[in-house]
């Protein structure tokens, strides 16, 4: 059998694939996170809560409205994005004229206040939510078992990055997004509704969270804390693939999941921390981040 | 006149020894401090539920003997070792806190355990799992009262390998806990003949298991030992069906499993697993009764073993501390060791030299779906491990207070 550094190569395959569909929750999550910082100039840290809200979304859409996994592919990231709405209208539209930090306070004071509503709630044990019925088996690859719905995330995500970024850096819509942060006045000269359309698209990012939320709901346990522990990797992501930048978030998204699923062969105690080893080095090498242009 | 003076000396000295006696509860107050996760992994089967547990013990003991004044506290310690040596601190040394109980979390339970006797006061662990704690780590300050990682090798690792699970591939989490089920099990595995094959350590807490199991996978074992706990296992045991370990002819065993996380995984995804626990609320008519009246005050979940470990441990304490008329943390666990334990929830049973509380301990298997009745109706019981089978006998631990 072929080994590379004393391991062999089936193993290592299998855990490339693992990392690219880890990956692609770290590149959805991100690119959010990347929309959202680009033009808006907020830190978002409600980010992680709005992907668990987009899991508890689909778990009671199945639980109280009998409404299936693809009821909640649409539905939850429209109701998380909702709520997202509100929050942008109601309290972030305050800060936007002051300090970042302002808005990294308020987000993460409201995440806080999320988490701990829905683990008074729910408790913190998890609640289960089960893989839909046609993405259930999946493939042996000879290397590896692939779980079908697993694959299905590899590609949903790809498809909502690649999606994303076209409708950003292609289209006249990412024209008018992208000119309404460097200069709203103008922007807002031409006749267009500058605060609707900042506000819809923080309502578009956190949307984006809630969808990465319901395609990790069958994974992971639905858990109040689920996006607590994921949001802290995502911000690493995000700051090593540069602040703001689309294709900088769905790039190291996913090249992190596959150096995250690399150490896990080698030396499976650091994986938690081998990607905050990453940012670090980045930010002493390349402190805009890998994509980053400031 | 001489005879008033001396009734009024003799008076005087009476109050002055009953000043006495009671100042032997330091300050007139017995206070518990529940010391867990109320928050993260381990909240579910400790958290709030233990609180609730140590309240309920002191309701029954107060209800018969009322000589004693009773406060619980509690706190979170966030599975964080240095976190709960702070509160531990804080609570000896400024807060008049008596005694610990619950403390979820190995690492954290066994640095407490070295708190309380540099400071002299009573621990009672509940739900922490390191049988180091009545082994090289033992304490006359300390009482390891529901369970531990060497009763859970020994009742889930020796009934797997005799029903043919020979070779073993561990996932362990990486802290105290993990590696001191790790250790116990594999000793009971290699002594009744299997093999263990390989083991990786994962981060504690992890949610993404799929690389573990994969390796898990390639290892061909027969059986992947789950040496973690909570949400780890649930998340473990979820991610193995979805890559199709059972189906291509790997077993799974939870070598620490809860009620709670049975509910979490639901009856279809944990069918059939077979663990150890020292409790369960449908064990018999007092198990029943009580645990009806926990889930009443707790949204209608039933105790996990550990809660009921809490309610267990408390109501002797205080039986000991009432018998001995003073909360001296040392004094009263030597007390408890002396005196028969009693409770609607363990029976009797009693407490060795080295800490360990002694009581039966049950091998369930989870039912199937079609075979539950409702709510909560999850476990059959396939044996029963008497008390005195069921822990490490003493001189095995290394523990000096054995000798």
């Amino acid at each position: 059998m072929t080994e590379i550094f004393g391991k062999p190569l089936p193993v290592i395959m299998g855990q490339l694939l693992i990392g690219l569909i880890n990956g692609s929750f770290y590149a959805l999550l991100s690119l959010g996170l990347a929309v959202i910082f680009g033009l808006l100039n907020i830190i978002n840290f409600t980010h992680g809560a709005q992907y668990m809200m987009g899991a508890f979304a689909a778990y009671f859409l199945l639980n109280k409205l009998g409404l299936n996994y693809w009821w909640a592919l649409a539905l939850a990231p429209l109701a998380v994005g909702a709520s997202g709405v509100v929050i942008e209208r109601l309290m972030l539209s305050r800060l936007y004229k002051l300090d970042h930090l302002y808005g990294l306070l308020l987000t993460f004071g409201i995440a806080l206040v999320i988490q701990g509503g829905f683990r008074h709630e729910f408790g913190s044990a998890g609640l289960p939510y089960s893989i839909p019925a046609q993405l259930e088996g999946g493939q042996n690859l000879g290397f590896m078992f692939l779980p079908n719905y697993r694959a299905w995330v590899i590609f949903a995500s790809l498809v909502v990055c690649l999606g994303t970024w076209f409708v950003i850096e292609r289209t006249k819509l990412g024209a008018y997004l992208r000119a309404a942060t460097e200069n709203p006045a103008m922007v807002q000269a031409f006749g267009i509704n500058v605060p609707r359309m900042i506000t819809l698209t923080y309502g578009f990012g956190v949307a984006l969270a809630g969808l990465a939320g319901v395609m990790a709901a069958p994974i992971y346990q639905v858990n109040p804390l689920m996006g607590a522990d994921t949001i802290i990797v995502v911000f690493a992501v995000v700051v090593i693939g540069g602040m703001g930048s689309i294709m900088g978030a769905v790039v190291t998204g996913f090249g992190l999941g596959v150096i995250e699923g690399l150490t896990k062969v080698f030396y499976p105690e650091a994986s938690n921390t081998v990607i905050f080893v990453i940012m670090a080095i980045v930010l002493m090498i390349r402190p805009q981040g890998l994509f980053g242009s400031r | 006149m001489t005879f008033k003076r001396k009734l009024i000396s003799t008076a005087a000295m009476l109050a002055l020894s009953a000043g006495a006696a009671h100042a032997q509860i330091s300050g007139n107050v017995v206070r518990i401090g529940v010391l867990n996760d109320q928050s993260g992994t381990y909240a579910d089967l400790a958290g709030p539920g233990s609180t609730l547990a140590a309240k309920m013990a002191v309701e029954d003991f107060m209800a018969k003997d009322k000589s004693l004044k009773v406060e619980v506290v509690f706190a979170d310690h966030q599975n964080k070792p240095d976190v709960g040596s702070q509160i531990a601190r804080k609570w000896f040394d400024s807060d008049g806190v008596d005694v610990i109980v619950d403390v979820p979390t190995s690492s954290v339970a066994l640095a407490v355990n070295q708190i309380a006797k540099e400071k002299g006061k009573a621990l009672i662990v509940s739900t922490g799992a390191s049988s180091d704690l009545t082994g090289k780590a033992c304490t006359p300050n300390t009482i390891h009262w529901t369970y531990d990682t060497w009763q859970l090798a020994n009742g889930t690792g020796s009934a797997i390998v005799k029903t043919g699970g020979s070779t073993w591939f561990f996932l362990t989490a990486d802290y105290a806990f993990g590696h001191a089920l790790e250790r116990d099990t594999e000793a009971v595995v290699t002594k009744s003949g299997g093999k263990v094959l390989g083991k990786v350590r994962h981060p504690f807490p992890s949610s993404d298991f799929s690389s573990f199991l994969l390796q898990a996978q390639a290892s061909k074992a027969k059986i992947i030992g789950l040496a973690n706990a909570g949400a780890d296992t649930t998340n473990a045991i979820k991610q193995a069906a979805e890559f199709g370990i059972v189906k291509g002819g790997q077993n799974l065993a939870g070598l620490l499993v809860f009620l709670t996380d049975v509910h979490a995984l639901g009856l279809e995804k944990a069918q059939g697993l077979i663990f150890t626990e020292s409790f369960y609320w449908d064990l018999n008519e007092q198990t029943r009764a009580w645990s009806k009246r926990y889930g009443a005050q707790h949204g209608g979940k039933m105790p996990s073993m550990g809660q009921a470990g809490v309610y267990s441990g408390v109501l002797h304490y205080l039986k000991a501390v009432a018998a001995l008329k003073s909360d001296d943390g040392t004094k009263v666990i030597a007390k408890m060791k002396e005196m028969p334990t009693d409770d609607p929830l363990f029976g009797k049973g009693k407490i060795r030299a080295d800490g360990r509380k002694i009581h039966d301990s049950y091998l369930f298997e989870v039912k199937k779906p079609s075979e539950s009745k409702g709510p909560w109706d999850y476990y059959k019981v396939r044996a029963t491990v008497p008390a005195e089978q069921a822990f490490r006998p003493m001189v095995e631990g290394g523990c000096p207070l054995a000798k």
